[in-house]
């Protein structure tokens, strides 16, 4: 390399800390006009944090559009389920990012003009947009097994796979359960939301039972071959902590559910609490903007942008897109999708390239009792030839145990992280 | 101010370290730092049990990473996700963290 290169290598290394520096100082103090408009639809882990990166790194009018009140956790609330948490412990506000300067709107979009850059909220009003971040979550195809619809409507089932309400529902119908009760849960096939949330469900539930109701039982009906993530992990869990209370049975595919019974292929099963995770797809409004281009189930995107391959102008993170190879539908992966589109985002409104090197990472803690936790880790660089995230090789892994200082770090994973989401 | 100035040396200095290839991406030292924000804070300000990295020397979080990396340092969960960033990547997030004040 010659000199005149070397100066040259420096002086483009400058330019980019002076502009990392100044970004950190200058952070919610942004100057000038505004590069344009975004609109964020969902307040979940990946809608709250791209708001609220946009408004950290950039200087753009952010409008978050929530159907609900609050944030409330699906990490976290199967510790409400097993009555170690309230959930107020799982709720948190939108307050941080209104300080931030994000504009809130309690409502529901019920459409999305692409042509024209506008959504329509329920009751009539439309928002502007240069970009749109849509990330709506999961909804489900409860179609997929008979009677479960009405069963949810009616409430006499519920799924406690979106925290809220749901979860609240379900603690109920634990607590009421008498002694010597059967609480059968019901797992899809994947891909579903939170790949191990279904196992360590299960070991809650049974540590709760194991101390207020030992005679009961906690029957695990899994659609998958196996368990679908941690595996060695839970099935010690399994045997070391619950064996007795606990039964795990694979390859059991729901049919129909008929009052408290569960009818797979070759037999029914009675049970006192059935809690059915019915299988998902992208959230509705995903769907009815005509998103789901992959199985006609998922939402495909852009890795550098997070841009729909089936809309432009429109970023989907989270549980709603078709997962890059081993990337799990996570809260943790919904953060880290939201920071790739919110950089993405900013450089698009002012016609600059965007990265080409993004990195995403992971991490997931499951509670096997109301201390112990164990964790699944990866990371993700994308690979351009191929133009998608994937994992690298010797990196990432398990615990080696589940155990009480991962359960520390299970809570202080969720303390860092609502605060990132939601600027608390 | 001094303080901060130092710390911008500090920054350049990795940054012009951590090589040509993504000296071109002024924003890939905070994108990359962005990642670790969920167990270690926004920018680097954690809470609670989790340790802050804002403020501290970029050579510190690089020699600690290294640790991990090597297996020197025994840990739950870091020796396995250090495992997924390249050297000049660490180079970054670390003089990112490095030029973050201590104090949110």
């Amino acid at each position: 390399m010659n000199a005149t290169m070397l100066q040259r290598r420096h002086l483009l290394a400058a330019g980019a800390a002076l502009a990392a520096t100044g970004l950190a100082g200058c952070a919610g103090m942004a100057a000038g006009p505004s590069t344009g408009r975004v609109v964020v639809v969902g307040g979940g882990y990946g809608g709250a944090t791209a708001a609220r990166y946009l408004k950290l790194w950039g200087n753009v009018d952010v409008t978050l559009v929530e159907r609900n009140t609050d944030f409330v956790s699906c990490p976290i609330s199967n510790l409400v389920l097993g009555g170690y948490k309230q959930m107020a412990d799982i709720t948190r506000g939108y307050d941080g990012l209104k300080a931030v300067g994000v504009k809130v709107v309690q409502g529901e979009v019920t459409a999305i003009d692409v042509a024209g850059k506008k959504v329509r909220l329920a009751g009539g009003g439309e928002i502007a947009y240069d970009r749109l971040v849509l990330s709506p979550g999961i909804d489900f195809m409860a179609d997929q097994v008979g009677g479960l619809q009405p069963a949810l409507d009616s409430g006499r089932i519920a799924h406690a796979w979106k925290a809220g309400p749901q979860t609240v529902a379900l603690r109920r119908q634990i607590e009421a359960m008498p002694d010597g009760g059967v609480f059968a849960m019901f797992i899809p096939k994947a891909p579903y939301r939170c790949p191990p949330g279904p196992y360590e469900r299960a070991c809650v539930v049974a540590s709760y039972l194991k101390t207020a109701k030992p005679k009961s039982k906690v029957l695990v009906l899994d659609a998958n071959p196996e368990i679908q993530s941690k595996k060695a992990l839970f099935e010690k869990a399994f045997k070391d902590r619950y064996t007795g209370m606990l039964e795990y049975r694979a390859n059991a595919e729901l049919k129909e559910v008929s009052g408290n019974i569960a009818k797979l292929d070759f037999e029914d099963v009675r049970a006192d609490v059935l809690n059915v995770i019915p299988p998902q797809r992208a959230g509705d409004l995903a769907r009815s903007a005509g998103l789901l281009n992959m199985n006609n189930r998922w939402v495909g995107v852009n890795w550098l942008t997070m841009e729909s391959t089936a809309a432009p102008n429109v970023h989907v993170l989270g549980d709603a897109t078709f997962s890059a190879p081993a990337m799990p539908k996570s809260g943790h992966m919904a953060n880290q999708h939201a920071k790739v589109a919110a950089a993405a985002i900013l450089q698009l409104l002012k016609g600059e390239a965007v990265s080409t090197t993004p990195v995403v990472m992971n991490t997931c803690y499951s509670f096997v009792a109301q201390r112990d936790a164990m964790h699944v880790a990866s990371v993700h660089q994308y690979d351009a030839a191929d133009k998608t995230f994937k994992t690298v090789p010797g990196s990432g892994g398990v615990s080696a145990a589940a155990n009480q200082i991962e359960g520390r770090y299970a809570l202080g994973w969720a303390e860092n992280i609502w605060a990132d989401s939601l600027a608390l | 101010m001094t303080h901060d100035i130092r710390r911008a040396a500090a920054v350049l200095g990795l940054l012009a370290a951590a090589g040509s290839a993504h000296a071109q991406d002024a924003n890939l030292a905070r994108n990359l730092a962005a990642t670790c924000a969920n167990c270690h804070g926004t920018n680097g300000h954690a809470r609670g049990d989790m340790k802050p990295l804002a403020g501290l020397s970029a050579d510190k979080i690089i020699a600690m990473l290294a640790d991990y990396k090597s297996g020197n340092q025994p840990a739950t969960i870091m020796h396995q996700i250090v495992k997924g960033y390249t050297d000049d990547q660490i180079k970054l997030v670390a003089g990112f963290f490095a030029a973050q004040p201590a104090k949110k």
